[in-house]
């Protein structure tokens, strides 16, 4: 039925609630990839694979999988790229979606993040997708709220739909077997919720993960990830069958982790030089937005192994999978309780 | 009617024997007088002196929500405490005569006897001296600016310098706020897999280290608040070994979980410092065992449900402590066989009492009646929605505990008395 609680420690008033991690798809919601197992991983790509394909076939004529769903798109940090092929996904599938961002919002009059929702769900919404600067925030707001919950990014800890939409990119480029496959992830890990659910939903498939950046920017024992710390960047990409770029914010600069952009581009840069080092069939891929210069080269970014705009085409399919997944648990879990 | 209550039966804390002790007006008599007004049968229990807590949040004035001075009296008596030493980290600070005299006006008819805490600088900014003197002479039994570090070197300085006139400890929340960031648990693999801001140890050992070497340079008393990592006790040890005048507290959860208890977002298990690692924990342990800890503290912080209930980012800090140290301590401490049950007692009673040199509280005729009642081998079961204290925000929820205080008596009136048990108490 709903999220299960396994409280060990029942919480007394609501406070608190302790509950086992699993941020997987409990039946009702995509949290994160932490703990999905490889089957579920590899039929949500199967799915998206399967709105891709049609898409492509037969044009965008919206269909029926989501009528009278309504999704409420609660976006509390900005995000154009994400909220617009949520939306995308959405129509083409027939949803009502209503969006909300957060700038001129009734969170910045001081409304918390559960009130919000809370007023969302209340107003008969089926999903709600969520993107927070809070880490667990969507576990949250799933905890406390009789609604479907679709991550959309919580802060540092995960962006499952990117997660997938880079596993089914992948997918297409290893001709479906990612045991044995090797991939390097380089910049700033820290601060990387894409880079978190890339490495769940790689090392539980069975690819080889290697981290590469900066040591003011790798987070305290990665490697109990299970995956490496190559001390270069060099060493991570050597004979790697991809490798992931992800974006340098100017914060880093700003907030002493970094000295410059340009040493940044020099020592890390993903270049021509560093991409030939990567075996001859691998691909390059940057989650967006790109700065181009700074940890990817312009001629890479826009090079025959880039697959960045791919990535953006399979997110949409695979939030579309995404969406009727939850929305499908949602409906059954209203329809056992009636 | 003579006022009187005999206890009989139980044994005494230090020595294993029966003991039988009468007192009246407060005080513990030199004799049994032949009618007693009430006979308290305490047997199968161990009396001791009423436990001691250096270092709770009363939350007076000013944050009454969270809790208050009768509240959280309250919660120590039913903890087995007859003194708390109360933090001044108030709105407004307690900096000054009239804040301290308000919290001791206030602690009147507490459950408990409550010793102020007076703060270090004015408002807690970490610039300006408060008058120590005045402090002390008013009531202060130490000075911190717990809460907040005293970030400059300079200031703790010329604060450990300052007071040793008053002869107060400085109670010293050691973090490097440039090292803790914006940091919400302890910095691990746990923090990276959650992905949240990770503190450091290092923010609290390295603050530890510069002031063994400002209580080297002054000749001053610090005393380290909630120590809680291995980092931190090896500087303490070695502070000691060079003959200085620190002391240090560590408090329950450092001994009885680590950063894992964080969970998916437990904010009951969030608070400053934080919880830490495996090794962390061993080295708490071990600490308390060779006798690096001075003695034990709660440092009880409640919050409201509705605070607690935001988001792990923006809870606030701090767990209650005050109704679950004693069993924890029996049940994580004792039972495991790291301490002997006396030495655990002693940690909570004589050794805070003499490092903020309270009255002394003994067995003895002429000692005020601050005792306590503990059953060693009472099983039960922590449920925060029975606490005393306004603050549910426990971690230790649902746990299964051996060993609680059963009645509490304060200057000779019964302040707590655990449903069920001991013939004769009253509540």
């Amino acid at each position: 039925m709903s999220l299960t609680l396994q409280s060990a420690h029942p919480a007394p008033s609501g406070a608190g609630i302790f509950f086992a991690p699993s941020t997987a798809i409990r039946g009702r919601h995509l949290l994160g990839l932490e703990g999905l197992s490889p089957a579920t991983i590899l039929e949500i790509l199967d799915e998206a694979e399967g709105f891709r394909a049609r898409w492509r076939a037969e044009g965008k004529a919206p269909s029926r999988e989501l009528r009278g769903v309504e999704v409420g798109n609660a976006f509390f940090e900005d995000s154009t790229r994400t909220r617009v092929s949520f939306e995308l996904a959405q129509k083409r599938l027939g949803a009502t979606l209503v969006s909300f961002s957060a700038a001129g919002s009734s969170v910045s009059k001081g409304e918390t993040l559960l009130d919000t929702c809370h007023t969302l769900a209340a107003m008969g919404l089926d999903l709600l997708v969520i993107r927070h600067r809070a880490p667990g925030a969507a576990a949250y707001v799933a905890r406390h709220l009789d609604v479907g919950v679709i991550n959309a990014g919580d802060g540092t800890r995960e962006h499952p739909t990117q997660g997938l939409l880079d596993l089914l990119t992948l997918r297409d480029a290893w001709n479906g077997r990612f045991e044995g496959r090797r991939i390097a992830i380089v910049g700033d890990i820290a601060h990387s919720r894409v880079a978190r659910s890339a490495i769940h939903g790689l090392t539980t498939l069975g690819t080889e993960v290697t981290l590469a950046g900066p040591a003011t920017l790798m987070p305290e024992d990665a490697e109990l990830l299970g995956v490496h710390v190559a001390p270069t960047v060099e060493d991570a990409m050597a004979g790697a069958d991809a490798v992931m770029a992800l974006r340098l914010q100017r914060e880093r600069m700003e907030t002493g982790l970094l000295p410059s952009t340009s040493e940044y581009a020099r020592v890390w840069g993903i270049g021509e030089e560093r991409v030939a080092l990567l075996k001859p069939e691998a691909i390059v891929m940057h989650p967006g937005p790109m700065n181009r210069g700074i940890e990817i080269a312009p001629e890479v970014a826009d090079g025959p192994r880039s697959r960045i705009f791919a990535q953006v085409e399979n997110g949409v399919a695979v939030r579309a999978a995404v969406l009727v997944r939850v929305a499908r648990a949602a409906r059954e879990a209203r329809e056992a309780r009636a | 009617m003579n006022g009187v209550t005999l206890i009989r039966g139980a044994r005494h804390w230090r020595t294993g024997e029966r003991i039988e002790i009468a007192f009246a007006g407060g005080e513990i008599l030199d004799h049994v007088p032949a009618s007693p007004e009430r006979v308290v049968d305490a047997a199968g229990t161990i009396l001791a002196p009423g436990l001691v807590d250096l270092h709770v949040h009363l939350r007076e004035p000013g944050q009454s929500a969270k809790e208050t001075i009768e509240t959280g009296a309250r919660a120590a008596a039913a903890g087995g405490f007859t003194a708390v030493a109360c933090m001044p980290n108030t709105r407004p600070p307690v900096d000054d005569v009239a804040g301290v005299e308000w919290v001791r006006r206030r602690a009147r008819d507490a459950a408990c006897r409550v010793h102020p805490i007076a703060a270090v600088t004015v408002g807690q900014q970490g610039e300006q001296l408060t008058e120590f003197l005045a402090l002390r002479a008013a009531g202060a039994v130490a000075l911190s600016d717990d809460g907040h570090p005293i970030m400059s070197a300079g200031l703790m300085r010329r604060a450990l310098e300052y007071a040793t006139h008053a002869g107060l400890p400085i109670v010293a929340h050691e973090e490097d706020l440039t090292l803790r960031g914006e940091g919400v648990m302890n910095e691990g693999f746990t923090a990276t897999r959650l992905g949240h801001r990770g503190i450091p140890s290092a923010a609290e050992s390295v603050m530890v280290r510069r002031d063994v070497e400002l209580a080297e340079l002054t000749r001053g008393r610090v005393h380290f608040a909630h120590l809680s990592c291995a980092a931190s006790f090896a500087a303490l040890r070695d502070a000691r070994r060079r003959g200085l005048a620190v002391s240090g507290e560590t408090c329950p959860h450092y001994w009885t979980l680590t950063d894992e208890a964080v969970g998916a977002d437990d904010t009951n298990a969030k608070m400053n410092p934080p919880l830490r690692s495996d090794r962390d924990l061993e080295a708490t342990i071990e600490a308390i065992v060779d006798g690096t800890v001075d003695c034990f503290a709660t440092d009880h912080a409640p919050h409201t449900a509705e605070e607690k209930g935001q988001p792990f980012d923006a809870a606030p800090f701090g767990i209650v402590g005050l109704e679950t140290a004693l069993g924890l301590t029996l049940t994580a401490l004792v039972r495991p066989g790291h301490l002997r049950p006396e030495r655990a007692i002693e940690l909570w009673t004589e050794a805070p009492r003499r490092l903020f040199s309270l009255p002394a509280v003994s067995l003895e005729p002429g000692s005020p009646a601050d005792l306590v009642l503990i059953d060693p081998d009472l099983e039960w079961t922590v449920d925060a929605s029975q606490f005393q204290s306004k603050g549910r925000n426990t971690p230790f929820d649902g746990w299964r505990l051996t060993g609680r205080a059963i009645a509490t008596f304060c200057r000779g009136t019964q302040t707590f008395a655990l449903e069920g048990t001991l013939a004769g108490a009253r509540s």
